[in-house]
């Protein structure tokens, strides 16, 4: 049986204007033609390497994105068009954003303070039960973000989205810094709260931690998705697997064996092949 | 690949770059002409005229006249030759010390960077106007104590300026590399270092005009700089004050515009020489 | 208190005070290194004998080493004694406590007009940044930091005072009337041009600051995330933004003590107010030097309380001060 569909992103793409050393405008481009689709009860996760624009995605669905930012494409969210305006209605109250690091807290208010945020008593109650939650002291919410350790931090994060109660969360790299135990835990916030019909979307550098809690994996790489596989795919021997840029991913893997693929000619290790939609090629010219 | 992802866009017109250096241009030329003007201008065109008195501005007097006939048009635009002279010189020196103070500061860290700092604070520890005040007594006034004033009060803020930046070059990559390939501090200086700090010194440098000009008009207004018969925009606008209750408004009026403009002028080409430094602080 | 925020007062102080010390040691060797001479401006016309002047020289220890007339000088200033000046013919402390009294209503004046006026059209622009109301205010505030103080001064008292009539030409009081019958409406009435004037001297300076650093702080991480959890921009601007910004713009207006005294001089000139500004002038065109002195520690001291007032004030709001780095929980 299908499931419903909550959020659509169509052929998203972000740029952002700049001037170069001539003063002369340019236009940086930095996800160019992004697809994907959450429905209700699913993760999926965005899997790509560090800094390669993964949180720009996260970014455009929550229109937060800066004043210089150009975006294309168009978004839906429940079947209906999800336009800027729209959004700014339903951030915070249906769709939820778990930010990436401690910079996302107001450095002058108590993290207590932060997590009930705006959303009044109920909020407040919440609260107490999500530092519970993630082993917190309820003392941690007089601290401001600068007392807070790495993995105090994230916790606080999380506890923002726990505390919203909202029909789908955006997490951003939730997990590093988090110890094992609390990581595993947060992972299965997330499973449950998606059995509960809520969606997930995980973006994380992490493939294997994705392939723990996923439904779907998308494989970002240079500001597209180049393929997005139930997380079935990845087990087993990866055959389903379509793009060669997925499937080099998945043989890299421990449990796979850490194979990295080369070129026949020049020895050259995937991780520097080109990659786009059709497949990927070494520099060197050989397919 | 990067570069590929850099699109440029038509953004009609005139090329942006070109645009910008053509108001630097003009900037220049504007303030060229006008401490040329002045200090080639025939002391007869401002000569006392006891025929012409107290006249409002017209055709002939675009300034209006003052109680001795002077016409004020040309009075102001030597008043802002000598401005701009005064100002330039000062704000040089003034630079030249900050250029001195932070390198040095950067270079040798530690006690020097203390003691710079203790310079630094030393020299904001008291309104600037008091100490161009003492600096201009105990130089016995003129020029001289107006320059010497103006220079000594106005280097704090480039020296931080120019420290920071030495700072960064100096732990840049590439520099760290130079200096581990062996080569000399001389060569680093002057193909890293020098290359990068330079034109944030410029900007300061533009920037420290107006500062410098204004500075010079406030001490000269309370009768501490240049000395009364040298046609200054401060002595001008202190001469204005005694008038003004008989009605003269003209005196102060474009005297003062006239030195706001000036002011504008060397801002102007500061801020735009800013861009075409950094092209991302264009986006404002 | 705790020992981590004793010590930054301690150091704080300590700082300060070095400065101060070599401020009055810098000031004292260059008032007494100037051409003029102390003993002519105060002899005026009275003809003396070489004895009488060599007597009234040793009498003020000019014959004495730099070094030692500083040490004699700040000993008699540590207790109280700044030495009799000789424009006004009153020991130097009481005219600066007279002149003081005076300014401090200027400057006080000008200091709340600039600083909350300048705060509010920062914060304005800073939270239009773009629109129509942030180019008007922005452009304003550029002009007017390259505009002369004592111009605007000038151009009040051609307005407001010779055309309108509105205000007298100058002074703290009416001409001829004896202080203790000055009405406090006279007071004001001569209070408003100097404290227009001088508030608008230091309002383009606090605009700017302040909208800049609103707008570093609308553009934060910190502010997306809020956003991002539907903080509308009301929501963002007080709780995030003016939290934010509080800090910087308390320690910018402190630090514009020194701004502000140098303005005070330039606007009690022109509007002939008797403060310290225009005994200072008066001073050095007299060469009262044990006054000229007097003012320029006195200015250096209120520059100290400025910026010691910011600093203890950010340590009392600013928690990363307050409540030192301490990892627990």
């Amino acid at each position: 049986m299908e499931k419903e569909i909550l959020l659509e992103v169509r052929h998203l793409s972000i740029g952002f204007e700049s001037y170069n050393a001539k003063v002369e405008k340019v236009i940086f481009n930095a996800i160019s033609d992004l697809s994907l689709t959450v429905h209700k009860g699913e993760i999926v996760a965005i899997v790509g390497s560090s800094g390669s624009g993964k949180s720009l995605l996260a970014h455009a669905v929550m229109n937060i994105l800066p004043d210089n930012a150009r975006t294309g494409g168009t978004m839906f969210y429940k079947g209906e068009l999800l336009t800027p305006e729209r959004m700014n209605r339903l951030r915070g109250h249906e769709i939820a954003f778990i930010p990436q690091s401690v910079a996302f807290l107001d450095p002058l208010m108590q993290v207590g303070e932060q997590v009930v945020g705006t959303l009044g008593e109920k909020a407040r109650a919440l609260q107490q039960k999500a530092f519970e939650h993630f082993g917190l002291k309820q003392s941690v919410a007089k601290l401001y973000p600068f007392q807070l350790s790495g993995g105090m931090a994230r916790r606080v994060l999380l506890s923002t989205s726990y505390v919203a109660e909202t029909e789908m969360i955006i997490a951003d790299e939730p997990t590093p810094g988090l110890d094992l135990k609390i990581a595993i835990e947060a992972l299965k916030d997330f499973r449950l709260l998606a059995d509960q019909g809520k969606g997930v979307i995980l973006i994380t550098h992490d493939i294997d931690l994705a392939l723990h809690v996923a439904d779907k994996i998308a494989i970002f790489y240079d500001g597209r998705v180049v393929e997005t596989a139930d997380t079935q795919t990845f087990r087993g021997d990866g055959q389903g697997l379509k793009h060669p840029y997925s499937r080099a991913l998945f043989h890299a893997l421990p449990q796979n064996g850490f194979n990295l693929q080369r070129c026949p000619k020049c020895g050259a290790t995937c991780a520097t092949w080109n990659v786009d939609e059709k497949g990927m090629r070494c520099g060197c010219g050989n397919s | 690949m990067a570069e590929a992802k850099f699109q440029k866009v038509e953004t009609g017109g005139m090329n942006r770059r070109r645009k910008v250096l053509l108001i630097i241009a003009a900037g220049v030329l504007a303030l060229a002409v006008i401490s040329i003007w002045g200090a080639c201008m025939d002391p007869a065109k401002y000569a006392p005229n006891y025929e012409a008195r107290r006249l409002m501005p017209s055709l002939s007097h675009l300034f209006g006249t003052d109680h001795q006939g002077r016409d004020m048009f040309f009075r102001t635009i030597c008043g802002l030759s000598t401005s701009i002279q005064i100002g330039l010189l000062s704000a040089v020196i003034s630079s030249l010390v900050a250029l001195f103070l932070g390198s040095l500061s950067a270079v040798f860290g530690g006690r020097v960077d203390t003691a710079v700092g203790f310079m630094v604070d030393l020299c904001m520890g008291v309104p600037h106007l008091i100490l161009l005040m003492l600096i201009s007594i105990a130089m016995g006034g003129g020029a001289a104590g107006v320059i010497t004033g103006v220079a000594v009060t106005h280097w704090p803020n480039l020296t931080r300026v120019i420290r920071a930046e030495v700072l960064q070059v100096r732990s840049a990559q590439y520099v760290q590399i130079a200096r581990k390939l062996g080569m000399s501090k001389w060569h680093i200086a002057a193909k890293h270092i020098v290359p990068h700090v330079f034109p944030q010194y410029l900007v300061g440098l533009i920037l420290l005009f107006p500062h410098a000009i204004l500075h010079e008009a406030a001490i000269t207004f309370l009768g501490y700089g240049l000395p009364l018969d040298t046609p200054a925009v401060g002595v001008i606008l202190a001469e204005s004050m005694k008038h003004l209750a008989t009605g003269m408004w003209w005196l102060a009026f474009f005297p003062g515009i006239a030195l706001l403009l000036v002011t504008q002028l060397f801002d102007i080409v500061g801020d735009y020489l800013k861009i075409l430094i950094d092209p991302h602080s264009a986006r404002q | 208190m705790n020992k981590g925020l004793l010590r930054y007062f301690g150091k704080t102080v300590a700082r300060m005070l070095l400065l101060l010390v070599a401020v009055s040691m810098i000031s004292f060797f260059l008032v007494n290194n100037a051409p003029m001479n102390a003993v002519d401006a105060f002899l005026g016309e009275a003809k003396v004998t070489d004895e009488q002047r060599a007597l009234i020289e040793e009498r003020w220890g000019l014959n004495k080493p730099p070094l030692e007339r500083y040490l004699i000088w700040g000993n008699n200033v540590l207790h109280g004694d700044m030495g009799e000046s000789l424009y006004y013919h009153q020991p130097v402390s009481k005219v600066l406590k007279e002149k003081f009294l005076s300014s401090i209503v200027l400057m006080g004046t000008a200091w709340i007009l600039s600083g909350l006026i300048g705060f509010v059209l920062g914060v304005l622009s800073g939270v239009y940044r773009g629109t129509w109301i942030d180019r008007i205010i922005k452009t304003f505030s550029l002009v007017l930091a390259s505009t002369p103080v004592f111009w605007i001064g000038l151009l009040m008292l051609v307005v407001f005072a010779v055309e309108l009539q509105w205000f007298p030409l100058g002074l703290a009081a009416p001409i001829g009337k004896s202080v203790n019958d000055v009405t406090l409406s006279e007071r004001i009435h001569h209070l408003v041009l100097p404290a227009l004037t001088l508030s608008i001297t230091g309002i383009a300076n606090i605009i700017l600051h302040t909208r800049q650093k609103l707008i570093d702080v609308m553009e934060s991480d910190y502010v997306l995330f809020a956003k991002a959890r539907g903080e509308n921009l009301k929501q963002l601007v007080t709780r995030h933004g003016l939290r934010n910004i509080a800090l910087p713009a308390i320690t910018l207006q402190f630090a514009y003590f020194s701004e502000l005294f140098g303005g005070s001089v330039l606007a009690e000139n022109v509007f002939s107010y008797p403060g310290l500004g225009s005994s200072a002038v008066l001073a050095g065109l007299h060469a009262d030097a044990p006054l000229l002195l007097g003012i320029a520690l006195f200015s250096a001291l209120f520059v100290f309380v400025g910026n010691l007032t910011a600093n203890i004030i950010y340590g009392i709001i600013d928690p990363q001060i307050r409540e030192g780095g301490g990892i627990n929980g």
